[in-house]
């Protein structure tokens, strides 16, 4: 089956780089999949999971932090500003997170600011979890 | 001169300083090391961005995003990079040097800017003379990660997008070579001049261009503060290793200096004492 190349990229570094057959994530306008011979596309991404498809079946889910997609006919790149694989998400670190940002929800509705960073803090918390657990 | 214990002294202490500064150029290589290392690994991701942001900013001509336009300038922000800690050669005071030759040039007064301090040299030396610091940002780690700046980053980005700042300047120490850095000054904001080295892509944009410029612009000039702040960490400890390198050589020639004093000063004495012994022996005789 024809492949296409995926990598992932950080500020701090590569976090992953294979040939897969499929990569399918959410990005702001909706759900994408993107196959071998896409056109150059470029797309904002959700605080979610990248999905990569080896061999028929799911080889690895990535959790990203927001960033972008850029696809082109023989590569795609992911630009997020965190990103890690599930198995090096430290879970107890993103539960502690996830307390954190409702105990902040629950205190204070006026200052907003606080308010919208709190709820970005908890997708992603909760978004590290879902992914650590196998659960998206 | 100086007496033999005077000397002896002074031999003993100077070799203690070498000590310390030979163990504080060895913990500068294996942290300049890394720092290297790190600014490294940034350089896929910087490309990438850069290919990307320029390839749909010159797609998107004509675009009306504050972040890519210029406007009158009422306030300009300066973020300065520099380290917590002394002991690294000119590496602090050739950046602060800059900076206020820069200021002195362009501005009457002190409202027409404000300092963004990194590193606390900078802070306390701005402080100190009455510039206005807008942020400060101190402790930075020596192998700063990405989160640790995000929040910083993104409230300098913030100050130009709410109007605090109509342009923002950086100014850090570009790393070369071990031996050498030289500051470099770089316009952040506006992002009016994005390098387009390799060819451009058109793309299709999901959903549309604006909404992509919305999220990439401030994350674009977030990363080339990460970038910087990645660079002149490199700098920083390898002018700390090369500072201490040199002064742990001029321990060193201290030392032969005064083992050659000293030794003199033995053989007078020794010289002295047996002239005494003869002359006390002719006086007997």
């Amino acid at each position: 089956m024809k492949t296409i190349k995926v990598s992932v990229v950080t500020p701090d570094g590569p976090v992953y780089e294979s040939d897969v057959e499929m990569v399918s994530t959410r990005g702001k306008g909706g759900e994408l999949g993107i196959l071998p011979g896409h056109i150059p596309l470029v797309a904002p991404l959700e605080i979610t999971s990248v999905r990569l498809k080896k061999n028929g079946k799911t080889d690895e889910v990535i959790a990203v932090s927001g960033g972008f997609l850029e696809v082109r006919p023989d590569k795609v790149t992911v630009l997020a500003q965190a990103a890690e694989r599930a198995s090096d998400i430290d879970v107890e670190r993103a539960q502690r997170a996830k307390e954190r940002a409702e105990q902040r929800l629950n205190q204070q509705h006026q200052e907003h600011i606080d308010f919208k960073r709190a709820e970005i803090a908890l997708k992603r918390a909760m978004n590290r979890i879902t992914i650590a657990e196998g659960k998206f | 001169m100086a007496s033999l214990r005077d000397i002896k002294t002074r031999i003993n202490s100077t070799k203690k300083t070498s000590q310390i500064t030979k163990a504080m150029e060895m913990t500068s290589a294996a942290k300049w090391n890394r720092a290297v290392v790190n600014a490294k690994s940034f350089v896929p991701y910087m490309e990438k961005i850069q290919e990307v942001t320029a390839s749909i900013a010159a797609a998107t001509k004509g675009s009306s995003h504050p972040m890519l336009k210029a406007r009158p300038v009422k306030k300009t922000g300066y973020i300065v990079i520099t380290s917590d800690r002394g002991l690294a050669g000119a590496y602090n005071s050739n950046v602060i040097r800059r900076v206020q030759q820069e200021i002195k040039k362009r501005h009457q007064s002190n409202d027409e800017f404000a300092i963004i301090a990194i590193g606390r040299v900078a802070r306390d030396f701005f402080a100190k003379r009455g510039y206005n610091v807008a942020l400060e940002y101190v402790g930075v780690n020596d192998q700063p990660s990405f989160a640790d700046i995000k929040n910083m980053a993104s409230s300098t980005v913030g100050m130009f997008s709410d109007g605090t700042f109509d342009e923002i300047y950086i100014y850090y120490s570009h790393y070369i070579s071990a031996i050498s850095q030289a500051v470099t000054e770089k316009k952040l904001l506006p992002l009016s001049e994005i390098a387009t080295t390799s060819k451009l892509t058109s793309y299709e944009f999901e959903p549309s261009a604006e909404e992509i410029l919305e999220v990439l612009l401030p994350q674009y000039a977030e990363s080339l503060i990460y970038g910087a702040l990645l660079d002149s960490k490199a700098s920083e400890h390898a002018a700390r290793m090369t500072a201490m390198r040199n002064a742990t050589d001029n321990a060193k020639e201290l030392i032969r200096n005064y083992t050659l004093m000293y030794n003199r000063a033995r053989q007078a004495a020794i010289t002295q004492e047996i002239t005494e012994i003869v002359g006390g022996a002719a006086a007997l005789e």
